[in-house]
């Protein structure tokens, strides 16, 4: 109890205009966690827009094919690593281009990821774009000695308002998905 | 020594504080009581949390539909938890910031506060993932959002192969295990919080992390009432195929969403780690030098422990004394710790100024300023006084400017805290002819070295040692709290010890003639 005593010395003897005042902080602290938890709202679209995600998670194809090793080769490495056939493990770039409505959206080129540059390679990105009828047309390509786009899709599809629309490449079937 | 330093603390923080006074008190201002408060709403968050958890599914389909179950009747308990949940941390992430601006306005960073204000700037990770996280296990529109929202947050960083976002694109591909993860998340960060929470008290002793029962119970119910009126809502659940277009957002936990879509997600990652480097750095940036730590003189040290009990910042340890033997222990003092505020110096037995040593030497003591010089410009000054009998005042350097209150018939003797003042020395003072003694400290909850004003009130009203003797008159000692920007008071208390010394002058001179007449 020695240290209420104490408190005493200190503390005025809270009169009415003190309860009222604290009344009013308190209403305030209150309102202002209040207001602020829930006002104003966030708008994370402009009105009549929808959004596209695109993104790819694949593994790109070897950068280069195996190779017969010659002797001379072979003689340079190491007794315990002369393999005779050698395969590198790098992976090609995956690229891939989206086109809305004949234009350009997005043009990216994902690097293999791992150390060795053997990993897959990784796509998200997103995009808002006006709700209604869009011409969608998506190409991929995973293989760095080929120029063509192995895989490719072309598409008229409708955006609702805020809909999210999700273009993926499906690896097992090879093809790529609008959804 | 001179009479005043830099005013410590911020005028705007201060007038904020002492206005808030008048309402609360000083001893039960939450402004002065920040600490404690976000103990409280920890308390809530932990309460209204385990009630929630008990009802909650850690299960993709059925997250939303228990929570809306739990909340379906807006007078049930389960959405009166919810709602308290969600303010609570509202009020948490609040207070957090006022916490932090107090201390940074105070400049309570440096030197022996650097272990604390860094322990400080590292809560603030766990709180902003605890309450960001919370709003996922939700999984409502708006926690979707949040989730997705962080995900690409951390996809910003070169830290995983796989993007996190990925997760979120399609129903089919979310599974349960991404739940279990939310909560531990959660429940795992707030409960790591509660350890660095702690680490963050290590270095203070006694820390207030209890608020006073009125203030308790006032922020209690200002949250309960606000989640009785204004229940938070049941938005839809959440839906990965749409983003809705209006999403009702809590500002205060969720702003670094609404600034990564308004800017870019590296944009606030830059944002975000240089507000943190730049406080974590704070301690670290040339400034004002450090205090001279308390020095003990192991001669005159009897090992009473009081020094180590009155240390607010733990600096004092008691180990065997080398030489004196059977038991005897010796107090220690590391320099580290050290805030220099004397305190101890004040609680030293061996502080007595009726010892007709030449010099004065104490037990532990100020190298800026000890005992023995302060008795000596007691002395002195009340030698040199032009008043007959003057008023001393032994007043706190970070207190109310004592410059103000120069007069003739007042001695002022600064101390570095209040509580560095022994209190046979308002004795002594009497003594030696002082009218009155008036001691000025720092509120309860306002003193620099957190303790110094506490100890001082309950030293000089006789309820810890070292006590003011009992013989004293306590007509002619007044401690009184008077903080810079106060010095209003000083005055009025310097006034009344004036006018109670004439009248008791006059009774006193009545009775003489009486006695004769
Ligand atoms: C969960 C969040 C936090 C809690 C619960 C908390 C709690 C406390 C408590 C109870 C005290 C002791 C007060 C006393 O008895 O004197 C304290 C002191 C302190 N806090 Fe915090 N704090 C938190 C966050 C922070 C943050 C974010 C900072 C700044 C970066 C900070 C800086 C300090 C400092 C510098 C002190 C020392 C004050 C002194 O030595 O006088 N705290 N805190
Ligand atoms: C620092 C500590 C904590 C903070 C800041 C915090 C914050 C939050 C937030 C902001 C929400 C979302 C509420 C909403 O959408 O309205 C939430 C939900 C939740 N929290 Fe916590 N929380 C904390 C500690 C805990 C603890 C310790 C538990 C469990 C023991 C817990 C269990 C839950 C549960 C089950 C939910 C989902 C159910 C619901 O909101 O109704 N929380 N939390
Ligand atoms: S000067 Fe203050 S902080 Fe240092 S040992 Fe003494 S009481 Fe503790
Ligand atoms: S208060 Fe003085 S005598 Fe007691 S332990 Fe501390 S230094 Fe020693």
């Amino acid at each position: 109890m020695a240290e209420a005593d104490n408190h005493a010395r200190t503390r005025h003897t809270l009169g009415w205009r003190a309860w009222l005042g604290q009344a009013v902080l308190y209403g305030l602290f209150a309102l202002v966690i209040g207001v602020f938890s829930h006002w104003p709202p966030y708008r994370h679209l402009p009105p009549d827009t929808a959004v596209i995600k695109l993104s790819v998670l694949h593994t790109g194809k070897p950068k280069s094919a195996c190779h017969q090793l010659s002797a001379e080769e072979l003689a340079a490495l190491p007794p315990n690593m002369r393999a005779p056939v050698s395969c590198p493990r790098e992976r090609s770039p995956v690229v891939v281009e989206l086109d809305i409505d004949g234009a350009a959206a997005a043009r990216i080129a994902a690097p293999p990821s791992g150390l060795s540059g053997d990993g897959a390679s990784a796509i998200y990105t997103r995009l808002a774009v006006a709700a209604g009828e869009r011409a969608i047309a998506v190409r991929l390509r995973d293989d760095a000695n080929n120029a063509d786009f192995a895989y490719h899709i072309e598409q008229r599809v409708t955006l609702a308002p805020a809909q999210v629309l999700v273009i993926d490449f499906d690896a097992e079937h090879g093809e790529i998905t609008l959804q | 020594m001179t009479r005043t330093i830099a005013p410590s603390g911020n005028a705007a923080w201060r007038w904020l504080e002492q206005g808030f006074d008048r309402a609360f008190g000083a001893s039960g201002n939450p402004l002065r009581l920040l600490g404690a408060l976000l103990f409280l709403c920890f308390a809530v968050l932990l309460v209204s949390g385990a009630w929630l958890y008990a009802g909650y599914d850690t299960s993709v389909r059925g997250a939303h539909a228990s929570v809306a179950r739990l909340t379906e009747s807006r007078w049930s308990m389960g959405a009166l938890m919810h709602s308290l949940h969600r303010y609570a941390t509202d009020a948490f992430v609040i207070l957090t910031v006022l916490h932090l601006v107090r201390e940074l306005l105070y400049g309570h960073w440096r030197h022996f506060r650097r272990f604390s204000w860094l322990s400080g700037c590292a809560l603030l990770p766990f709180i902003g993932a605890a309450a960001i996280g919370g709003f996922w296990l939700v999984w409502d529109e708006l926690g979707l959002f949040s989730a997705v929202a962080s995900a690409e947050w951390l996809d910003a960083l070169p830290l995983l192969g796989e993007p996190l976002s990925r997760n979120f694109l399609r129903a089919a591909a979310l599974s349960d295990r991404l739940f279990s993860l939310f909560v531990f998340v959660h429940i795992g960060v707030s409960l790591l919080l509660v350890l660095v929470a702690w680490l963050h008290l290590q270095r203070v002793s006694r820390a207030v992390v209890m608020p006073t029962r009125a203030l308790a119970f006032g922020t209690t119910l200002s949250l309960l009432a606000l989640s009785v009126l204004a229940p938070v809502a049941q938005p839809a659940p959440a839906n990965l195929a749409r983003i809705p277009a209006a999403l009702s957002f809590d500002w205060w936990v969720l702003w670094p969403h609404a600034l990564m879509y308004a800017s870019s997600a590296s944009m606030t990652w830059g944002i975000v780690l240089a507000m943190g480097a730049g406080l974590c750095a704070l301690p670290f940036l040339p400034g004002a030098p450090r205090a001279a730590a308390a020095v003990v003189d192991p001669q005159h040290c009897n090992g009473c422990r009081r020094c180590f009990e009155d240390c607010p910042y733990g600096a004092v340890s008691m180990i065997a004394h080398p030489t004196a033997g059977h038991g005897r222990e010796l107090a220690l003092v590391d320099a580290a710790l050290c805030a220099g505020c004397g305190i101890c110096a004040g609680a030293c037995p061996s502080a007595t100024p009726f010892r007709s040593v030449l010099q004065l030497v104490n037990g532990i003591d100020m190298p800026g300023l000890t005992v023995d010089s302060l008795r000596q410009q007691l002395r002195e000054g009340l030698r040199a006084s032009s008043a007959p009998r003057p008023l001393v005042l032994f007043a706190c350097l970070h207190g109310a400017d004592s410059t103000r209150v120069a007069a003739n018939d007042v001695l002022v003797l600064p101390l570095i805290c209040s509580g560095q003042l022994p209190p046979a020395f308002v004795e002594y003072a009497l003594r030696d002819g002082a009218a009155a003694v008036l001691v000025a400290s720092c509120h309860d909850y306002g003193c620099e070295y957190r303790l110094g004003a506490r100890w001082t009130g309950a030293r000089l009203n006789a309820q810890r040692e070292p006590q003011l003797r009992a013989g004293v008159a306590r007509s002619r000692v007044q401690w009184l709290a008077a903080e810079r920007g106060e010095e209003a008071r000083l005055v009025a208390a310097l006034d009344a010890l004036r006018e109670r010394g004439a009248r008791d002058g006059q009774r006193a001179m009545n009775g003489h003639g009486a006695d004769h007449g």
